[in-house]
């Protein structure tokens, strides 16, 4: 994933997108293409394509505490139609883990608690169980309320299993546990 | 001739997407494709685990493949359409990388594997599959629109599947079934997938858009190919319009579950009754009105709109 050598920043975040996910949004020609297609842009405080000017202009502050890849779906339209093949999805992600990596309160903080509980579910159990996810989520958000009608007639359709399976846990604990060795090892704030 | 493959279900069609997982057994069965479940299978990470950590969520795929491979599988068929993309993507970065892909050796503490060739159920429905052969059962009363979602063709550089903005692989499947699809412009819109357990109400306003032009076109029904569509159309839709106070009814269908009905395997088995949203009406109504194209009472309205009272109450 070699990218364009001849594109050069000045911004430490675009290089840290760059190690992060071999992307380089140096190559953005602001067409808005990625914004004229992302079907969350409604709801986002900056559009993808400024998200992408601002890391470009090195405006840390702004980027990392914008609701706008905390939004993103990972629909992954904009990635098929940018005009210079920069896959702005995963854009998205590696701005996550920046932000994450140097202790940014997440704007949209229910969505980085979603991946909190989901993958210590995954670890523990080897398959997600969704029961114990949603009791994590709950945990973390307070939202206890939210959903309690569907998930009970989810549960009645036999659509939400009593008991985890575990039977891959002790594969996931190995890989999480060395996932989390390797980025310590190689981890550049 | 019997076809083989490894079968990756994914957590969802073991739990909130279980009618996906019977009636893609059953569909199988009766085409006399073999599917072994890979043993040992975990989660493929999905959103989560590329949203926070890109070796954790090519690691955990290329795990399940290598778990495939050891099975002496070559072909490895995912239906969820999520799952089909971690594993195509884990593949595909791999391959294009060689830091990431050393790393996820140590990780996975092997080689990575190296022949597998992961596929979408359509893929297989679609090549050399005669699965005209096996209806027994017309189906006159249904409007289908493909819903196909983000993940199955999108990026298209790394999923390879179909024409990406506007594929045609669910609808010629159900075409050859006898099946009627319509044309329409939402089949790879996002339905917001996961943001529905969090931002509830950006899922609720782009799952009330794609139900909307479903309606618009004149479909009764939709048909999908991923459990997360599946969950925020049919399990949600009650709750759409409530919020938009509009009224469908659209039955959401796994296309294998309309390729079982077409083969005459009786819906029960093929976990209908799990719907949120109950398909009963429109079925009877298609068998009772025989040859009539579009079986809909005639109100003035589009079809659609017709079986969605009698759909509704059923079901509560």
């Amino acid at each position: 994933m070699e990218s364009n050598p001849t594109t050069v920043s000045h911004s430490q975040l675009a290089e840290a997108v760059l190690r992060e996910s071999g992307q380089n949004v140096n190559l953005c020609y602001q067409c808005r293409k990625c914004t004229a297609g992302c079907p969350i842009s409604y709801a986002m405080d900056y559009t993808p394509a400024q998200l992408i000017h601002a890391i470009r202009l090195g405006m840390d502050d702004l980027v990392l505490a914008s609701k706008t890849m905390w939004l993103c779906a990972s629909c992954e339209t904009c990635t098929t139609r940018c005009p210079q093949e920069v896959d702005v999805a995963k854009v998205m992600d590696a701005v996550k883990i920046t932000a994450l990596r140097r202790g940014i309160k997440p704007a949209i903080p229910q969505v980085a608690a979603f991946y909190k509980a989901a993958l210590a579910n995954i670890k523990k159990c080897g398959r997600m169980y969704e029961m114990g996810m949603i009791i994590g989520l709950k945990l973390r958000t307070f939202e206890f309320f939210k959903d309690a009608g569907m998930g009970m007639k989810m549960f009645r359709k036999g659509k939400l299993k009593m008991v985890p399976s575990l039977g891959g846990a002790l594969t996931t604990l190995k890989i999480f546990q060395r996932v989390k060795r390797i980025e310590k090892r190689s981890e550049v704030k | 001739m019997t076809a083989k493959y490894a079968y990756y279900p994914g957590c969802s069609l073991h739990s909130t997407g279980s009618e996906y997982d019977i009636s893609f057994r059953a569909v199988c069965e009766k085409l006399g494709i073999q599917i072994d479940e890979i043993k040992g299978w975990i989660c493929c990470g999905t959103s989560p685990a590329h949203c926070t950590s890109r070796l954790l969520s090519l690691a955990l795929p290329l795990e399940n493949l290598r778990l495939a491979e050891k099975m002496g599988t070559r072909d490895v068929v995912a239906p969820c359409a999520a799952c089909f993309a971690r594993l195509k993507t884990a593949q595909h970065e791999a391959a294009e990388d060689h830091r990431i892909a050393e790393q996820i050796r140590e990780v996975l503490g092997g080689p990575l594997p190296a022949s597998v060739n992961v596929v979408s159920p359509l893929e297989i429905f679609n090549g050399g599959t005669n699965v005209a052969e096996a209806v027994t059962r017309q189906l006159p009363g249904l409007q289908v629109v493909c819903y196909y979602g983000c993940l199955l063709t999108r990026p298209s550089k790394v999923m390879q599947f179909d024409e990406c903005e506007y594929p045609m692989a669910m609808d010629n499947v159900l075409r050859a079934l006898g099946i009627t699809t319509l044309d329409w412009s939402y089949k790879t819109d996002c339905c917001g997938g996961a943001l529905a357990m969090t931002r509830t109400d950006v899922v609720l306003k782009l799952t009330h858009d794609i139900l909307e032009e479903a309606v618009a076109v004149g479909a009764n029904a939709i048909a999908v190919a991923c459990p997360l569509c599946h969950v925020n159309l049919d399990t949600r839709q009650a709750e759409v319009e409530r919020e938009y106070g509009a009224h469908y009814g659209l039955p959401v269908f796994y296309f294998t579950q309309l390729m079982g009905l077409a083969f005459g395997i009786p819906p029960e088995k093929l976990g209908l009754q799990k719907h949120f949203v109950s398909a009963d009406a429109l079925l009877s109504q298609g068998d009772s009105v025989g040859a009539t194209p579009c079986g809909c009472p005639s109100t003035g309205r589009p079809h659609g709109a017709a079986p969605t009272s009698a759909a509704l109450t059923s079901d509560f």
